[in-house]
């Protein structure tokens, strides 16, 4: 909501200045967004009088005028279309200076003497208009100072109101509050009914009564639409964001803004019949004023004739039956519409109005009659005409219910921590148009205006008298809890312990959008479709991710096209996936690693990083979390066949680790050997409590042995096979050498382990470890045809 | 006797040319072993007489350990020597790199996140998480927002089917978390949300961390104070925090919360708004089926990338999303 200041000022007038009066409305809930005065800086412009206009000799567009300024009469050269004869212009004198620093000296155009400039709009810095010169009135005094003439010591402020305070978008509103602020009475101007001199009256009929419960309608006949509404109104629609169209429009805007009141104006010949509140038909077709057809839908409100829909009922008006210059005899509407009907309606055309904005937050519904008088009272004195009757249509069960709310002081107190007296929350109250209906045992009953549809619920007075206390002089005091300390698991670790870890292992924390490009999510995940988002904000970003993948190889796409090879990302977020009816929301671990291995300096940096570096990695992440996961060869659509880890976590698959396929790779448009995990979160994150066992006083015992084995076969089924031979006091077992190579024959590998025994109560003898470890050598022959190195 | 004093002269003289311990050794053997020429000179004791052979015996051992003090002496030095030829040629350019893994970083959102937690955990707020993916009741309905609410198109919504929505803040967690637990409650809830709305200062989705109290008694006060004390810690700075009557469907009374950030050219601080606030609407506490005459509450809500943009000086919402290394290395 735009106004102006001097406008407010007419209704209530506090003695304070502009940016004081701003705080004051920001602090009361009415956010001020910004202000600008109304004119640019000038000074030294008078209102001048054109006196004669010759053509200029030696130039076309040119002409030579005389000009006075109330004094003298000067010469001035003018190449406005529009300057004439008797004209009364904005005068800028020799020694003015205009908007911009810029100064008027006296000057010769084409040879002819010019002291002085008559100015437009814009050079005032009024508006962007460049259509010729400002024409001021013809009464406009001459001489007079155009700033003072015009008034424009006054600036424009912009207050960003929330949806509830429908109140406050007019002069009105603010104005009632700036009075609250500041203890003082409001204004406006005197409105009486108008005297009807005719009895012609307009047939009006509501069906959709819901929609419309009040809806009055006038005639006003034989008006001149051909002249233009007065300077001051102009002025005052300019100040307030509205350009002037004409008187009629002028009008309807003005009570606007003035009272809060929508308002329209139909061309009375334009309408066949009568008036017909009611819902659009299924294909009915209005071409509105700004010149769009569009087709209505049957929850839209309209107003029609006995025809045609003729206006979208609190949205805007129909081409056909706007008024014009040639228009005689209006029909004015004013009408309070619902608005729960009218919710989202403009919205739906693409239309967003000054009157659909105040429809759908709620207009005082007991407002239409008094702005219906006031724009009469006001297009009499503007374009003449003759008033009838007006015609009222009402539906008392659909219109809003007067009521009232209780507001306990205790409840007031325990709501705002504050001790304050009942003759200060009766004062606001009063100020604030609420009437204290009945004084109760322990506060008060107030009945709420119809100017404030936000007022339901003893809260919602509540607010208000802290609001207009002032929030910040409510007391502060710290929350006393009766909440007890809460229980933590220990063997659940947090996100952050596992965040640290990778932060602490060289990898760098991305967040990426959970909604992804379709087509990468297909590379990556082809046996799932992603949920298509209905109103996606671009196609790329258009499907929710079932992988953290997308997300963060286009993260490394993204980064190694601007010369960053080492890259080791890891991201935790939900991943989605539609299971049938439901929607599936896990919450998933997922990194990846390109480049080398470790930053390159002058000691590494050489090695690419590999499979079993990133599976090192998540060895240790596991070894932290206190859990237990196994890593089984298998096949994945977006991994190298012969690259890729299930992760088992007692036999239950808990995630992902392979390299990326090059496939896959090629058409993410990345370099390099990508390494990929992820993993569920929740299926990882719960380990164990340690539970101490004691330490072996008696020594370990180590052997080592060397074996060719076919490459087929997995070191897990190795260590599962030496394990159960091995005994129960078998500690550990590593394999401290993997080798392959054209002197083992094809597809043979070496592999070398050791084993380590100790007992917890006595030393091994030699000849038990000689049985065990002969044991495993047997069994490892046997049952996986390993054959022993020499 | 004269030998031995020649024999001592000798063996200094060649301890003193000594130029390792090995030579510096054969030299001891020389002199003082067993078959050192010095030793030696014991045998010319059994010529001498009674009288005579404590004296040349006392000689002998002086000679003895006149020698044996110069090999020990020259032994020490020659050690010395060694350790620091060692030493010298072990010394390494200190000034390179050193070697291993490089330390990775936190995302600044998740930073700043870690941050705020952390003051809420020490306050004794839980932290609560609730699926993105949201239903129309309980990011709308249950807040106070039905379908045809103003506040609706504050929101602008990403949909999957008109019941079906991405969250457009994290107040839905405490709908669910007052549904399935009892008063008292004390909670934060951050995570992503999302708005279809993306320019130079909107991306599509953000961080929010919305928290709420209820107990059974509990003012608009003690949300100031609440609100005041986490801006303090959170800047690290002793700021001016000010209360602004504002709308939330979801709070009555409600307010926004603006920070002193600067001053403006006439000297007046400069507010920025940081965080809106309220008191639970009873409303809201109906559709949990909390009693709204015997608890009351408090929540709040701030934007994450906002917060973290003030504190560490980022100029560019954006950056938050193109996770460009250059960008996120800055925060570790």
């Amino acid at each position: 909501m735009k106004f102006s200041e001097q406008w407010l000022r007419e209704w209530v007038n506090p003695a304070i200045g502009t940016q004081e009066l701003m705080d004051q409305i920001t602090m009361a809930g009415l956010e001020v967004d910004g202000f600008e005065p109304v004119a640019g800086q000038f000074s030294g412009v008078v209102v001048g009088e054109v006196q004669s206009v010759t053509l200029h000799p030696d130039a076309d567009k040119l002409r030579v005028c005389q000009v006075s300024d109330g004094t003298q009469t000067v010469q001035v050269v003018c190449g406005a279309p529009n300057v004439r004869d008797g004209l009364k212009v904005p005068f800028a004198v020799v020694g003015a200076v205009l908007p911009g620093d810029f100064k008027i000296k006296k000057a010769k155009l084409r040879g002819q003497p010019s002291e002085g400039m008559l100015c437009s709009e814009s050079e005032l810095g009024l508006s962007e208009s460049h259509d010729g010169l400002m024409e001021l009135p013809a009464d406009a005094p001459v001489g007079q100072d155009v700033a003072d003439y015009l008034k424009l010591n006054d600036v424009t402020i912009d207050v960003d109101l929330t949806p509830n305070r429908s109140d406050c978008l007019s002069i009105k509103g603010i104005a009632r509050e700036v009075g609250v602020l500041n203890s003082l009475v409001v204004e406006g101007p005197e409105i009486h009914p108008v005297e009807a001199v005719h009895s012609e009256v307009p047939d009006i009929r509501i069906e959709a009564t819901a929609g419309c419960p009040r809806y009055l309608g006038r005639i006003l006949r034989n008006v001149n639409l051909r002249s233009q509404s007065p300077l001051w109104m102009q002025e005052k629609l300019r100040r307030s964001g509205i350009r002037s169209i004409d008187a009629a429009v002028d009008v309807t805007n003005y009570v606007m803004l003035e009272l809060g009141q929508p308002m329209h104006a139909f061309d009375r010949t334009e309408i066949q019949g009568g008036i017909v509140v009611r819902m659009a038909k299924p294909g009915e077709k209005l071409v509105l004023l700004d010149g769009q057809e569009v087709e209505l839908t049957e929850q839209t409100l309209i107003i029609a004739d006995h025809e045609k829909p003729v206006a979208i009922a609190g949205v805007m008006g129909g081409e056909h039956s706007g008024v014009s210059a040639q228009t005689g005899d209006l029909i004015l509407e004013s009408a309070y519409f619902d608005p729960i009907t009218l919710a989202g309606k403009a919205r739906g055309y693409g239309l967003h109005t000054d009157a659909s904005h105040r429809f759908e937050r709620g207009v005082d519904y007991k407002l239409a009659r008094e702005a219906m008088e006031r724009a009469t009272q006001l297009l009499l004195e503007i374009v003449g005409g003759e008033p009838g009757e007006i015609v009222e249509v009402v539906s008392k069960d659909d219109l809003p219910k007067d009521h009232s709310v209780d507001l306990r002081a205790t409840r007031l107190y325990d709501v705002l921590g504050l001790d304050i007296d009942r003759t200060t929350v009766e004062e606001i109250l009063t100020r604030l148009g609420l009437h204290i209906d009945k004084l109760l045992k322990d506060g008060w009953r107030v009945s709420v205006p119809s100017f404030r549809p936000d007022i339901a619920i003893e809260e919602d007075l509540i607010e208000e008298v802290g609001r207009i206390y002032g929030y910040n002089n409510l007391p502060v005091t710290e929350p006393v809890g009766s909440l007890g300390l809460r229980q933590e698991d220990e063997a659940t670790r947090p996100i952050s312990a596992i965040q640290s870890f990778f932060v602490d292992n060289g990898y760098q924390e991305a967040i990426t959008y959970s909604f992804v490009d379709p087509k990468v999510q297909q590379l990556i995940d082809p046996e799932r479709e992603g949920i298509a988002l209905a109103n996606p904000i671009s196609a790329d970003l258009s499907v929710m991710r079932t992988s953290l993948w997308s997300g963060l190889l286009k993260t490394a796409a993204y980064n190694q096209n601007r010369q960053q090879p080492r890259i080791r990302l890891f991201e935790t977020g939900l991943r989605f996936e539609q299971v049938g009816e439901r929607i599936d929301q896990q919450q998933m671990l997922a990194g990846v690693v390109v480049g080398s291995q470790y930053p390159e300096n002058w000691a590494n940096g050489r090695r690419t990083a590999d499979f079993f570096d990133v599976k090192g990695d998540l060895e240790s992440l596991f070894r932290l979390l206190g859990i237990d996961i196994q890593f089984v060869g298998s096949q994945h659509p977006a991994l190298h066949p012969g690259q890729t880890a299930e992760l088992l976590r007692d036999g239950e698959h808990v995630g992902w680790l392979g390299t990326l396929h090059p496939q896959v790779q090629k058409n993410l448009e990345l370099n390099g050997t990508i390494l990929v995990f992820e993993l569920f979160l929740d299926s990882i994150v719960t380990g164990y409590v340690p539970n101490f066992k004691e330490i072996s006083k008696f020594p370990e015992v180590r052997r080592d042995l060397a074996m060719i084995i076919g490459s087929d076969v997995a070191f897990a089924d190795v260590e599962r096979v030496a394990k159960k031979h091995a005994g129960e006091q078998l500690t550990a077992l590593r394999a401290f050498d993997v080798y392959e190579g054209e002197s083992l024959g094809e597809g043979n590998r070496s592999l070398a382990l050791s084993l380590f025994w100790q007992h917890p109560e006595r030393t091994l003898n030699e000849d038990e470890v000689h049985s065990l470890f002969n044991g495993v050598i047997d069994a490892l022959k046997e049952e996986l045809g390993a054959t022993l190195r020499s | 006797m004269e030998n031995l004093e020649q024999l001592v002269q000798d063996g200094l003289a060649a301890v003193d040319k000594a130029d390792s311990l090995q030579s510096l050794d054969q030299i001891r053997v020389e002199y003082l072993g067993k078959k050192g020429v010095i030793t030696q000179q014991a045998k010319t004791l059994g010529k001498l007489s009674a009288e005579e052979r404590p004296a040349a015996g006392q000689k002998i051992n002086e000679a003895k350990g006149q020698v044996e003090q110069a090999i020990n002496a020259r032994r020490t030095d020659l050690e010395r020597a060694a350790i620091e030829a060692k030493l010298a040629s072990e010394s390494i350019d200190v000034t390179l790199p050193g070697r291993g893994q490089d330390l990775g970083g936190l995302h600044p959102v998740t930073r700043t996140l870690q941050r705020i937690e952390q003051f809420f955990s020490r306050a004794g707020y839980t932290v609560e998480q609730g699926p993105e993916i949201e239903d129309d009741y309980h990011n709308f309905e249950a807040l106070n927002i039905p379908g045809h609410h103003p506040a609706r198109a504050m929101h602008d919504t990403f949909y999957f089917n008109p019941g079906t929505l991405l969250r457009t803040h994290t107040s839905p967690v405490q709908i669910r978390t007052m549904e399935a637990g009892k008063p008292p409650f004390r909670m934060i809830c951050p995570g992503r949300v999302y708005r279809c709305d993306s320019d130079m200062t909107h991306t599509p989705m953000f961080h929010q961390v919305e928290g709420l109290l209820v107990e059974r008694d509990v003012s608009f006060a003690d949300l100031k104070s609440t609100v005041e004390e986490f801006l303090r810690v959170f800047f690290e700075r002793d700021l001016e925090v000010r209360f602004r009557p504002s709308y939330f469907p979801f709070t009555e009374p409600s307010a926004e919360v603006d920070i002193e950030w600067g001053r403006e050219a006439d000297g007046s601080i400069k507010w920025l708004e940081v965080m809106g606030c309220g008191m639970v609407h009873p409303k809201v506490f109906e559709h949990c089926g909390i009693d709204a005459e015997e608890y009351r509450g408090f929540a709040f809500g701030l934007g994450v990338e906002r917060l973290a943009m003030l504190r560490y000086g980022v100029n560019d919402l954006r950056m938050f999303f193109e996770n460009d290394l250059r960008f996120l290395r800055q925060f570790r």
